[in-house]
Formats: C-alpha cells, structure tokens, sequence
C-alpha cells in the first residue's frame, strides 16, 4: 500500500492519455456486462434447467403439436417419475408491448414435475377448483401490480376461442415464486389446460410438448431412446432431449448467441490490449530516467517491474469497475422494464469472468513494459538522461 | 587519518565500444577515509563517473575490489546491491533527477519507502531533510514550481533522508549559476563538518573543488591526488 501514491501519480502523469485509456476500458466492460445480459436472456432457459427433466417434442419441429393421448403411455415408461405438458400461448396484456410466457398446463402434474415453484396450498386449492383460474409469476405480478382476486384480459395471437373472440379472461388465483433466485424464473402465467383446451378454435387434443420428470437413479438417455423408439413410425414421432439440450437448442433458433457475444467482446477486449498496452509502453519510454533513479535509490529490478505492472492494473482496475458497475446498474434497470419478456441479468459468473478478464488484461498490457523497466541498466539509462 | 570507509584495490574497469575495448580505470588503488569531502576532476571520459558508480554500487568493477564499510560490494548481486544502496548512500545528479509527478516531499520520502518506516515516520524524517536544506516551506511544491537551487536542495535532502554515511555527488553544480552552485556547496560543506557525511563528488570546475578537502585527478584510468596549493 505505502507504495500506492506513487503508483496513482505515475498513472496520472499524462491526464489527457490516461482519462481516454481508462474511457477505452470503461467502455469494454460497460459492453461486457450489456452483451453477458443479452447472452444470459438468450439462454434464460437453460439457467432454470434440471438435470432430471426430459422434454419430449414433436421430431419434426417444436411447432407441430403432439397428441395429448401420448401422455399415458410416456407416464408407462419405466423410470418415468412424472409427466406434464406445456403448450405455448403468446398472448399479450393490453398493449402488444407486454409480452410475456403464458402456458395451459394440468395443475398438479405440472408443479410435481417443477418442484422448485413455491405456491401457497390454499392458493393452488382456489386455482385448481377455477377453470378460468390463473396463476402468475411474482415478477409478472410486480410489474403489472396484479393481486390475487383481479380478472385480467390476456389477447391472443394464436388461438382464436371457439366464438372467435381472441379475449381471454382469466382470475388470479395465487403468486408463485421460485427457490431458482435467477432472473426470468417467475416471468410468467399458468392456467388450466382443460379450459383452454374446451374453449380454443382448433388443434384441440393436442398440446406442444411434455415435460417429464426421471428417477433419481434413472439413465435420461436411455428413457429418451425408450420414448422415441414408442412413438417411431407414428403420425406424431417424437424427439427427446435433456431440458438444459431443449432450452439451449430454442435459443439457437436466433443464431449462436454465445458465440456472436464471445466473438465481438473477443475483438473488444484484443483492441483494448492495445490501447492499453500503448498507454504503458509510452509512459515507461518517457521516464526511463525516472525509472533509472528509483533503482540508483534502492527500488529492486522485482519492485519496479512490480510498480510498473500495479500502474497497468490500476488503468484497467479504474475502468473496468466503472464499466461493470455502470453496465450493471443498466441491466438492473432494463430488466426492472423489460424483465418480463426478456430477462436480464448479469450472473456472478459474469461478476467473477469480468475481474479476471482486468487481471489478465492488467498483466498482459503491462507486462512487455513492465519488464523493459525491470532490464534497465542504471548506468545506461542515467547517462541516456 | 580516520579509518576508511571506503576501500578500491587493484580495480579496473573496461567498456566494450563497438570493437572497440576502453579501459577506463586501470588497476585502481584508493582509500576514502571516514568523514572527508574529495572533489574528483579529471577530462571528460576519464573514468570520473565511473568511479562514482563502482563506489555507489551502481557498477561493478572488471578486476579488483570495492569495500565500502562492511560490505564488498564487488561480490555482492544486483538485489543485495539495491538493498544496500537503501541505506548506505545517497545520490546527487547534475540535473537533480526529481520525480516531477511527486511533492518536494514525497520525493524525499521516496527512499524511506523501502524501509519499515510507517506514513507517518516517513512524513516526519522527510520534513527533517526538507529543514535541514532551507526547504521547509517548499514541501507541498512540485518540482516544476522549484528554482534549480531549490530542485538541487530537494535532491540532497533525498539523498541524506536515509541518513547514509557517504554521499556521491555527480556534478552537482553543474546546472546551476555561481551563487547558487556556492549555495549548493556550502550545504555540502555544512552536512560534511557537522554531520559527519562523507562526500565524494565528481566536478569540472575548480571552483567547486576549493571546497572539498582534497582533490582527487582522474586521467587515463590512473588517479593522482592534487598537491595542496
């Protein structure tokens, strides 16, 4: 510590090229921590992922419908602890712009295969005996201000009711929430399959994909080939995969997401090695005499390089602390806004990946400099002058 | 005659210039007795500032050996050369060579950063320093905001806030007009007789030599002390 205020004056000796070195830096984290939140949204669903859950679509595609009679006969599978089945909604509330995740599902089945949802019993109770019943997220509830007892319209932009009114009306009966923490996990609503199924204009008795539950000591794989090889051959074949498979294959739909992201910080953070790569070599050429002086004093060849090397580490440390903690509070607000339909949140991984990225770029741009103090002859660099 | 503190036998010293090989000091013998003040003058390339740099431990000797109190410093590794310079001596440039991004008194400190000193104990032994050159009210200065004399006084303030027994000074009037350079080596003259330093430094001008005790020339990598007048 006793040697920081030499190494916060050296840092600032040239204001001007230290302020924009530090924008350059600041800037690539505020990137950072913008394009981990987009990265983290594209794969929400892999996030809430369980390793005992299986999905079973359509082989096909993911739109094409199954028919719920296959229901019993995934349930018959051995090994097989639990089934449910998930049909996908797309309604909006009010505006087209409040979108979010709204499925039919059958009560019970549905929360004995996704325990980690935690629903008071007398609300489930009053849902359950409610054909136009309707759980919601904590998170939909916070945003939209809903309570329990509110009658709330949802639109439709698939499934025209039988009447051929595109108005649902649902009642909240309860307020889930969830033991995963992770944003996005209570983003959406739940009502009951045979209401819609009775009331929707067309594809009755089919429903969009099952979610089944395995035995703990169960093989996935081996109860995946099991379905599939029930339903080869038929109308409706199928495809099942792990949950985790499921959400990361829904999110490749839009492009390699993880790659693009890792691509363009790639190149951000490369340039940024430059810039501050410059900043250092620069300032090192300037004070070679200076450098030469603190050896003459008593300063190592190990500390200068170290002093040097700190300098580098501060630039980075300054602004990237700035560009996290300024991208962070952006995405804490864009979710507060948008957390609904696209769920933003910067993971402690992010947290954790972004200091070791200022470390490593710490060192990296400061470490050719750094060492060219460390070779400095006294004699040499003191007659150089 | 005091016991030496400082002990050169049988030194020498080459450089490599090209293809060239330059013998700069040659087969050098030299005793530096506790507290004396030696002026060394010698032409330009004479091996003067290299004389200064095999006794401060900035260089080390081709043949021979240099002894400065305990330690042999022709033996000793660049770490335990940088160790020992902490405490044993102190330096004075021509052109002063502050830290321009530092205080007056954070370049003073600067030494006392590689001792145990606390913040405090540092501030303390540095506003000392600052006192004992005249400088105690420039402490909060930047270089840029000093006059050459002023920088000078910082610079042997720094050198002597370690309190080292010998003090090597290169040409430490050279930069500066003749009352300041006077100003310089009274101050000089002052740490030799009343505190005890003892001084070697390198000059060209005769003038500044009259203050030293003795006069050492340095001419084609021999040395010879100048008669007294």
């Amino acid at each position: 510590m006793k040697y920081f205020g030499l190494i916060w004056r050296n840092a600032w000796r040239k204001k001007i090229r230290t302020s924009l070195t530090i924008l350059s830096v600041f800037v690539a984290f505020l990137l950072f921590a913008l394009l981990s939140a987009v990265g983290y949204a594209f794969g929400a669903g892999a996030n809430f992922a369980n390793a005992e859950r299986l999905i079973v679509i359509n082989k096909i595609t993911l739109i094409n419908p199954l028919p719920i009679a296959y229901q019993n006969r995934i349930a018959a599978t051995p090994g097989v602890r639990s089934v449910t089945h998930n049909t996908w909604f797309g309604g909006y509330y009010q505006d087209e712009r409040n979108q979010f995740a709204q499925f039919p599902v059958e009560p019970e089945e549905y929360f004995s295969v996704y325990p980690e949802l935690l629903l008071p019993d007398e609300q489930f109770e009053a849902w359950r005996k409610n054909r136009t019943g309707a759980i919601v997220g904590q998170a939909l509830a916070d945003q939209y201000g809903w309570e329990v007892g509110d009658r709330i319209p949802i639109q439709a932009t698939i499934w025209t009711k039988a009447d051929g009114g595109r108005t649902w009306e649902f009642d909240i009966e309860g307020i889930f929430t969830s033991e995963t923490a992770a944003a996005g996990a209570t983003a959406f609503m739940l009502f009951q399959y045979d209401y819609f199924d009775e009331a929707r204009a067309f594809g009755k008795g089919t429903i969009g994909w099952y979610v089944l539950r395995v035995e703990p000591d169960a093989d996935p794989v081996q109860i995946a080939d099991a379905i599939d090889q029930q339903f080869a051959n038929s109308a409706s074949e199928t495809k099942t995969s792990t949950e985790e498979a499921f959400a990361a294959s829904f999110a490749k739909q839009y492009g390699d997401i993880g790659l693009i992201v890792r691509l363009i910080l790639g190149a951000v953070f490369f340039t940024l090695l430059l810039v501050a790569g410059n900043t250092m070599s620069q300032s090192v050429r300037e004070r070679i005499s200076e450098l030469a002086v603190l050896k003459t004093l008593g300063f190592t060849d190990l500390s200068v390089l170290l002093t040097v090397l700190a300098e580098a580490m501060l630039i980075l440390a300054i602004g990237g602390i700035l560009g996290l903690g300024l991208g962070w509070l952006a995405v804490e607000a864009l979710n507060a806004q948008y957390g609904t339909q696209v769920p933003l949140y910067l993971t402690p991984m992010a947290f954790v990946t972004a200091f070791a990225i200022m470390v490593a770029a710490g060192i990296l741009s400061g470490i050719m400099p750094a060492l060219q103090a460390m070779r400095l002859t006294i004699t040499d660099a003191l007659a150089r002058g | 005659m005091s016991k030496p503190l400082a002990k050169l036998h049988g030194v020498s010293r080459v450089y490599q210039k090209g293809k060239e090989r330059v013998e700069v000091l040659h087969d050098i013998d030299l005793e530096i007795p506790q507290g004396d003040f030696i002026a060394i003058m010698g032409p330009s390339g004479s091996g003067k500032t290299t004389l200064l740099n095999l006794l401060g431990g900035l260089d080390k000797p081709d043949a021979g050996q240099v002894i400065v109190g305990d330690a042999e410093l022709s033996s000793m590794s660049n770490s335990q050369l940088s160790h020992w310079r902490a405490t044993h001596v102190g330096f004075i440039f021509q052109f002063y060579n502050l830290l321009p991004v530092l205080t007056a008194q954070k370049n003073v400190e600067l030494p006392l950063l590689l001792t145990r000193f606390s913040g405090k104990e540092r501030a303390e032994r540095a506003a000392i320093a600052l006192d004992i050159v005249g400088l105690a009210d420039r402490a909060k200065h930047f270089p840029r905001e000093l006059s050459g004399g002023q920088e000078q006084r910082v610079a042997i303030a720094r050198a002597i806030v370690s309190d080292p027994a010998l003090l090597l000074c290169d040409e430490p009037t050279g930069d500066l007009d003749r009352e300041t350079a006077d100003e310089i080596l009274k101050l000089l003259q002052i740490l030799n007789q009343e505190h005890g330093k003892t001084i070697v430094m390198v000059t060209h001008d005769a003038q500044a030599a009259d203050y030293a005790n003795r006069t050492l020339l340095v001419d084609k990598g021999k040395l010879d002390f100048k008669a007294a007048a």
